[in-house]
């Protein structure tokens, strides 16, 4: 009888300002799969973890939307290229955490590639369409402009890949850099996306990655005065949702409230997701000789 | 040779106070259950009139009226809303005399100012306003935008009838209703509007004014049937109707304070740069959230540039709101004079040198010279916190990336101003700075088409253009 | 007696033009210069210059405003028609603008074609100033000798004011240097025999050199070329004078006064018509400027329609009722 080959454990880090280290607090927990059988260790984040996450967001951001937009759409669609290359990988990995067929995690793995793809488009067209000239009454050239808020926070949907993908791409596709605490269920993928994110020319910082525990990290993130805007798609609990845009408050972020129900992840999104996280710029200037 | 300017007062005969005021619910005028106060007259200290305080009750009965009317007013043809807008806006330009010089008696600001600034813009917004009811599908929002429902606007006391034009005309013209509070020392205007809305023979409860102070528009604003919440003020009260309204499913667009940069490099227009230093800090007083409070000057010519704004600054007069030729007039309470007096002594006390030009004050009333501090850093309180008053901070740079440095260096982020007549430099300072407006060679220009609004802690939401609109309306089914 | 003598040499704590000398030593040195000097935003400089027009001069300040107004006045006739009967007239009312009215003061000057300065000069002898318009006005297309010896003819006739116009191509086309010669050349023109010398205005002809930059330059170059007025135009090119174009030149004169302590005087002339207009110009005088600057040495309007309209106002302040035209006279 031939000796087993004995498998080779993966540990899951977290992804901070392009690198994947372990939780500075040293913690980690359990995944499961599916079937409640041991599937990896995952970094168990700490609000040290966060704090760090932001930093390294905060500093991505002058680079990330000094990018020209065409930049940034082509990055997006490199990333949709290695997901897709990778596709077998999350397949296997849905199938394995989520309990779903082969069939149904392809159409989410690839329903995700084709919104990466959809959003990288948007990249050099937004500022067309929710921006404009002015008409004011008076000798001046007026025009408004969509910037980029800053650094988003972003509650990730449990929706394991696309919700990720879904609340993620329009986040940083306009210029803003992201700390995305992944769903609490679904930690693995959110890591193997970040390993995608690592290999397609986004810069380090740009998305940052937290495992965890959403009670303990979320409000680190939401009263953070360094983050501009807070994404709370994947707050399931509604005192807890309550109590992060409060907390969000103290600084005015800009805050995503929490739907009733998970979305459907599969419709075709609107514009509102971008539009969330962006800011009106209004230049003004005499028109004279 | 002196030129002396005889007093040119405009006639205060126009306007018709009354002794008392109730508030404005379903089209009338009703008492309020509050306590009532006082408004005065800040360049006298008179008493104008006795105003009505809406209790939690009043501002329910107020709410509800403007629930009722939501519905005939949301479903009426955009067209036809449209004419009552425009029924509004000519009404205001053909009462733009009253309008401005009742605004000057409970504002303190000048005449002037009311008269060509104030009154002809919120006509305008109405104008403009109209024009969208009809055409709401264009906005953006998708084929079949639906209003929000019930708005609950709270507004500050420094543009009393143009921040209710703000507030008013697109949430109409989207077919919400509003219930709006005016400020408590400037409640006169938006009650000489509700007015104009009977003129109009608008229906019922689309327009209510409530008045009160704090605790009439923090229940206004947690409302329960309140769908929308519009603010303009301070930054400490927005982030209380922010989390206020946590949890809730009510959309807020908050316009708050700001601390602005206006920056002066060495190739600036420099005559109408000063032009631009002294409307952006005494224009109404500095009672602006926009106000560039903050000059920062080029070193190499900040000498020049100080030596003309002082020379200017003493051409500025200061006195009866009421006499046309006034440039600054009374600073609207004494609460908010006690504020600017205060953060002046500081701005002392940290070291910074104090300056204003001989002018005299008059005796009774609230008033504040224009005032300059130079050798002001970073660091200081009054280069930090808005004074909202005539008090210009001034602080120097060398490079442009010092001064975009040195303008983001605040929580604020509402406006900003660039003067330098190289143009590739206008638009690199303007891609840099975090303001919701930008003014190159100009500053404090203000437009219904043009939105306004800020980053950061200076709130969120835009209001004017037709991202304003958009605050007002939500996709469709 | 109005319009003596400008300061030309500053005062002790001031550097005066002196200072100034390496910048009119080259082509090259004099536009840096003139390109160096801050550049004029134009829709603030209307705005500001708009601004200033909406304030309100009542009652006394009117009246002194009015006053001031007719003293002020380069009462003006510059057409091909002009005679010596049309001029002396014009004199006359130079001298009394209102018959009826012996306390109204005299107009600073008259302003009449050089050949017909003898003949204003018969009339208004030293109680009103003779100016006379020379350097082959209004175009100033001529050759160098035939302007000087327009300028020197008019001079020797007796002009105690000459307003000469510069070469608006030389200037458009960056001579900024022969323009300055050629002032400087008229300058010395205007010497008399006693060492004195007849008053030199300099126009722009604003209208051709469109924007106010080229307003600021010419306004710079003129003054260090010695001139003792700058003027904005000849009347004969539309738009003449304007709030704005004698704002710019305004700041001008107050930003050479600090620099060099050599006070200019300004004149806008043409298009101004209402008594209304003229109380604008003040105020703007006053407020830009300064009250250095508000009387007739320092400030001039060239007009000839304006005076009877000032008149017109002040008999309105004196009778409390509005006159009509039938009770001033057409010269």
């Amino acid at each position: 009888m031939a000796a087993s080959r004995v498998d080779v454990r993966k540990t899951y880090k977290l992804y901070i300002g392009g690198a994947f280290p372990r939780s500075e607090s040293g913690r980690s927990f359990v995944v499961n799969d599916a079937k409640g059988k041991f599937l990896a260790n995952a970094s168990l984040a700490s609000r040290k973890d966060a704090r760090d996450a932001v930093v390294a967001a905060r500093k991505a951001v002058p680079g990330w939307a000094g990018r020209t937009p065409y930049n940034r759409g082509q990055i997006l669609y490199r990333i949709a290229e290695v997901l897709d290359s990778r596709g077998d990988q999350f397949v296997a990995e849905l199938v394995r955490t989520e309990g779903v067929t082969a069939a149904k995690a392809r159409t989410y793995v690839e329903a995700a590639v084709d919104r990466l793809v959809w959003y990288a488009g948007w990249a050099d067209k937004i500022g067309q369409v929710v921006g404009n000239a002015n008409p004011v009454s008076g000798p001046f050239f007026n025009l408004s402009s969509p910037e980029p808020t800053g650094v988003v926070a972003v509650v990730a949907p449990r929706g394991p890949l696309l919700g990720l993908v879904s609340v993620l791409a329009p986040v940083i596709v306009t210029g803003n850099t992201a700390v995305v605490l992944a769903s609490e269920a679904h930690p693995l993928t959110a890591i193997t996306l970040a390993e995608v994110l690592d290999a397609s020319d986004v810069p380090g910082g740009v998305v940052n990655i937290l495992t965890g525990t959403v009670s303990e990290v979320a409000p680190w993130l939401a009263s953070h005065m360094d983050v501009n805007a807070i994404d709370l798609t994947g707050v399931t609990d509604p005192e807890l949702a309550t109590d992060l845009e409060r907390a969000a408050a103290d600084n005015l972020k800009r805050v995503r409230r929490a739907p009733a129900t998970e979305p459907d992840w599969l419709a075709t999104p609107g514009i509102d997701r971008l539009t969330d996280f962006l800011e009106i710029k209004t230049v003004w200037h005499p028109i004279g000789v | 040779m002196n030129f002396e300017y005889a007093p040119a007062p405009e006639s205060r005969a126009i306007v018709d106070i009354k002794p008392s005021y109730g508030l404005f619910i379903d089209g009338e005028f009703v008492d309020g259950h509050g306590h009532s106060f006082k408004t005065v007259n800040p360049a006298t200290e008179e008493t104008l009139a006795e105003i009505a305080e809406a209790d939690d009750a009043d501002v329910d009965r107020a709410v509800k009226a403007a629930r009722k009317a939501f519905r005939g007013w949301s479903r009426m043809p955009g067209k036809e809303r449209a004419k009552y807008l425009f029924r509004i806006a000519r009404i205001i330009q053909e009462r733009s005399r009253e309008l401005a010089v009742l605004e000057s008696i409970d504002n303190g600001k000048p005449i002037k100012e009311s008269r060509d600034v104030d009154v002809p813009i919120v006509a305008a917004h109405f104008f403009y306003h109209a024009g969208w009811a009809d055409k709401l599908e264009h906005a953006g929002l998708g084929a079949n935008p639906q209003p929000h429902g019930v708005a609950g606007q709270v507004i500050p006391w420094n543009f009393p009838l143009l921040m209710l034009a703000w507030k008013i005309a697109p949430a109409l013209a989207c077919g919400n209703t509003v219930v709006l509070k005016p400020a408590e020392t400037t409640p006169l205007t938006a009650l000489l509007f509700a007015e104009i809305c009977q003129q109009a023979d608008l229906p019922p409860g689309v327009v209510n004014i409530v008045t009160g102070a704090g605790g009439t528009g923090q229940a206004l604003v947690s409302h329960p049937d309140v769908d929308k919440v519009a603010f303009t003020g301070s930054t400490d009260v927005g982030k209380a109707i922010a989390r206020a309204i946590a949890g809730t499913d009510k959309k807020a667009t908050l316009e708050l304070g700001g601390k602005a940069a206006n920056i002066l490099f060495d190739d600036a227009p420099i005559d109408q740069a000063v032009e631009g230093i002294v409307s952006g800090i005494f224009f109404n007083q500095g009672h602006v959230c926009c106000a560039g409070s903050r000059l920062l000057l080029q070193e190499s010519v900040a000498d020049e540039v100080m030596a003309k704004l002082k020379r200017r600054m003493g051409t500025l007069r200061i006195g009866d709101p009421l006499d046309k030729n006034t440039d600054i007039g009374a600073i609207n309470s004494a609460e908010q004079l006690a504020r600017i007096r205060a953060l002046a002594e500081i701005g002392e006390d940290e070291g910074a040198e104090r300056w204003s030009p001989p002018c005299e004050l008059p005796s009774s009333g609230f008033w504040f010279p224009p005032t300059v501090f130079t050798g002001v850093s970073q660091a200081h309180r009054i280069a930090r916190e808005e004074i909202f008053g005539p008090v210009l901070s001034v602080l120097t740079f060398r490079t442009p990336a010092e001064a975009v440095e040195k303008a983001n260096n605040t929580p604020y982020g509402l406006s900003a101003g660039v003067w330098t007549e190289k143009g590739s430099r206008i638009l690199f300072m303007a891609d840099r700075l975090k303001a919701g407006v930008v003014w190159a060679n100009t500053f404090n220009k203000f437009d219904p088409a043009s939105p306004f609004g800020g980053y950061k802690e200076s709130g969120y939401g835009r209001e004017g253009g037709r991202q304003g609109l958009a605050s007002y309306l939500k996709a469709g089914a | 007696m109005p319009a003596t003598a400008s300061t030309a040499q500053g005062s002790a704590s001031s550097p005066g033009i002196g200072a100034y000398a390496d910048v009119t030593a080259s082509e090259a040195s004099l536009r840096r210069f003139l390109h160096g000097l801050p550049g004029v935003d134009q829709v603030g400089a209307e705005a500001r210059a708009a601004s200033l027009g909406t304030r309100s001069i009542k009652t006394t300040a009117k009246a002194h405003a009015l006053e001031l107004a007719i003293t002020m006045v380069d009462l003006t006739t510059l057409e091909g028609q002009d005679t010596p009967g049309k001029v002396r007239a014009l004199a006359n009312k130079a001298l009394r603008p209102d018959p009826a009215d012996p306390t109204c003061p005299s107009v600073a000057a008259v302003c009449v074609y050089g050949d017909l300065v003898g003949s204003v000069k018969e009339v208004v002898g030293h109680q009103v100033n003779v100016a006379a318009v020379a350097t082959a006005f209004p175009s100033g297309r001529a050759s160098m000798e035939i302007k000087l010896a327009d300028t020197r003819d008019a001079v020797a006739a007796g002009a105690d004011e000459i307003d000469m116009v510069i070469d608006r191509g030389a200037f458009l086309a960056g001579h900024y240097l022969q323009v300055y010669d050629e002032i400087v050349a008229v300058k010395e023109a205007c010497q008399r025999a006693d060492g004195s010398h007849a008053h030199l205005k300099v126009i722009f002809e604003t209208g051709e050199l469109q924007t106010y930059d080229n307003v600021r330059r010419a306004s710079w170059l003129a003054m260090l070329a010695g001139t003792d007025f700058i003027k904005t135009s000849t009347g004969k090119v539309q738009p003449a004078a304007t709030l704005p174009v004698t704002l710019v030149m305004l700041e001008a004169v107050r930003d050479f006064r600090e620099a060099t302590g050599v006070q200019i005087g300004v004149k806008p002339a043409g298009g101004i018509r209402t008594a209304k207009d003229a109380i604008k110009y003040l105020v703007m005088v006053n407020e830009v400027a300064g009250p250095d600057w508000l009387t007739p040495d320092w400030f001039r309007f060239g007009a000839s329609t304006l005076l009877n309209d000032l008149l017109m106002q002040r008999t309105k302040i004196a009778t409390g009722r509005y006159s009509g035209p039938d009770y001033f006279t057409l010269d």
